[in-house]
């Protein structure tokens, strides 16, 4: 029993140690493919009408790449890009299928952008790919600028399986697995063997310290479906994030809106009767007052989910960006001292996102606990009113 | 704010969506139901187990407290045994003691008495065969003195000399 706890503790360990080595090779490789990207993008505008504000946006020095490469990766892609070189601007990974919906549905390689550099077009339409966003354009790739230098254009609906879509699908092939594995594990004996060892412990700490306390005994075992696939899913999810590979999921808003969507829905639908009650006509105060907090509730209903939302975003993306700003120190200053002192600071920064990537996974399967709780539990006295708008959220 | 809108990608969170239900559906028919059964059954099992070696250790109890009873009870009864038929022995030494003492004296008074009888026997015949063993004595001598017949004469005359005197 000692033998192999020792040895997951030793390899976890190893990793953790060799992440930030692993996250510098995969951070220059962005440099790259961002230069040669905007690079790109320069050469292909000078002939359109915008080459100016394309020329100040490409990145000058060594500090705007690193922020453009920042950018870039906490940003979905349309590739899924491994390394490249920078000398020759190739690109070594693979491309996703785009698949559009603009009159009609038109599907295609991503790798016919050659990652921006071509307009691709489709069924009588022009693409253009600025920023891993496509773009509706001309056959020439115009492409209009306003202030900030965001296209003007008109985005096609992109349903496409981007990067983040793959990760999605990569980690739910993997829950699926590890958990169906785990449920058969229970037919063999009733002590899980091998990876649901690990697996269990969490599933019974949901339960125990996120569902009972928070849902109640009678209604836990409705919600913890939900629960547990969300918990999962945002860790498997931050985990990757950590990994070289260079996904930001957990840190994308469309990510956590869904996310906190599902949670608010979840909540809207099982509420009972006294939850509505308290917002619509609050018990035990007057009149006037009952008109006057309809509004307040109503509001409070979607402060909670989005509240959810904007906190994983912020956390996981704020982790990416301290650590690669961190790595991109270290080609900044390019030195004896400052090298092993910011992969040092990165190491430990990547422990802490470590930590983190538990720890936001554990916040929002707590607080749609919470909030799943207050929808479905049972006031029986007046206390639980001050209780109830207490309760708000202050988790960061 | 802007920027949050700008980076939503409404693709992204169709697919999001899509996954997680898709995730959640087959994840709560194959995976937490049989998960949650599992340990919930297996918690009622332990808790099941642990109430019946409670239980189990409380009839231990019982039945060592019954044990050590019984025990005390049959040493008791042992003691009691061991006393009694110690005084049982006691009292059949005295008894044996006492009846050899008496047959002892029987015996011996027995014996005297035959010892007497016995020695009287012996003195009557001592005595006959004495007188017999005299007279066959005196018959011998006198046969023997009165074969001669001065001897005879001899006798005669003292015997007659004696009878003179007396």
């Amino acid at each position: 029993m000692v033998f192999p706890a020792r040895l997951f503790k030793n390899t976890i360990t190893a990793l953790i140690a060799v992440l930030p080595l692993l996250s510098v090779a995969n951070v220059s490789d962005d440099v790259q493919q961002e230069h040669a990207q905007t690079e790109a993008h320069a050469q292909h505008a000078e002939g359109v009408a915008h080459s100016d504000s394309h020329n100040e946006h490409e990145p000058a020095d060594k500090k705007s790449k690193i922020k453009a490469f920042v950018d870039h990766h906490l940003q979905d892609s349309h590739y899924f890009v491994f390394f490249s070189d920078e000398e020759t601007g190739e690109h070594y990974g693979f491309s996703l299928p785009v698949i559009l919906i603009d009159n009609g549905l038109k599907v295609f390689s991503a790798a016919k952008f050659e990652h921006g550099e071509e307009i691709v077009e489709a069924g009588g339409e022009y693409y253009a790919l600025y920023h891993d966003k496509i773009y509706k354009t001309d056959a020439e790739g115009t492409l209009d600028f306003d202030e900030h230098h965001h296209p003007t254009n008109a985005k096609p609906l992109d349903f496409s399986i981007t990067k983040n879509v793959v990760a999605m699908l990569i980690t739910a092939i993997l829950m699926f697995l590890l958990f169906t594995g785990l449920a058969k594990s229970y037919k063999k004996g009733p002590i899980p063997t091998g990876f649901g060892r690990v697996l269990e412990p969490l599933v019974i700490f949901i339960r125990d310290e996120v569902a009972l306390p928070n849902i109640g005994e009678k209604k836990y075992r409705k919600f913890m479906g939900y629960l547990l696939t969300v918990f999962f899913f945002i860790l498997i999810l931050n985990l990757i994030g950590l990994t070289p590979l260079g996904i930001n999921v957990t840190g994308n808003i469309a990510i956590t809106a869904c996310l906190a969507l599902f949670t608010y829905f979840i909540t809207q639908f099982s509420a009972n009767k006294e939850y509505w009650a308290h917002i619509f006509w609050m018990p035990d105060v007057p009149v006037l007052m009952k008109i006057a907090l309809i509004p307040i509730e109503i509001l409070g209903t979607l402060t909670k989910p989005f509240a959810l939302m904007i906190r994983l975003y912020a956390n996981i993306s704020a982790g990416h960006i301290v650590v690669m700003s961190l790595i991109g120190l270290i080609f900044v200053f390019k030195n004896w001292i400052a090298g092993p002192s910011f992969f040092a600071l990165t190491l430990f920064i990547s422990v802490i996102e470590v930590l983190v990537a538990f720890l936001q996974a554990f916040v929002f399967t707590m607080l749609s606990a919470l909030f799943i709780g207050m929808a479905v539990q049972e006031h029986h006295h007046e206390e639980d009113h001050d209780k109830h708008t207490e309760e708000e959220p202050i988790i960061i | 704010m802007e920027k949050l809108i700008n980076d939503f990608s409404f693709g992204l969170f169709f697919w999001q969506a899509l996954i997680l239900v898709i995730l959640i559906i087959l994840l709560v028919k194959f995976a937490w139901k049989p998960i949650m059964t599992a340990i919930t059954e297996r918690e009622a099992g332990i808790a099941d187990a642990l109430a019946a070696a409670e239980a189990a250790r409380k009839e231990m109890q019982n039945l060592q407290a019954d044990n050590q009873r019984i025990l005390q009870e049959a040493r008791a009864e042992r003691d009691a045994m061991i006393k009694d038929a110690r005084e049982i022995k006691e009292k059949m030494i005295a008894d044996a003691k006492h009846e050899a003492e008496a047959q002892g004296e029987k015996m011996i008074e027995q014996a005297k008495a035959t010892i007497e009888s016995e020695k009287n026997a012996a003195m009557a015949e001592l005595k006959t065969q004495v007188s017999g063993l005299s007279l066959q004595i005196a018959e011998k001598i006198l046969k023997n003195q009165l074969s001669d017949t001065t001897a005879q004469t001899e006798l005669v005359e003292r015997m007659l000399e004696d009878a003179k005197l007396s």
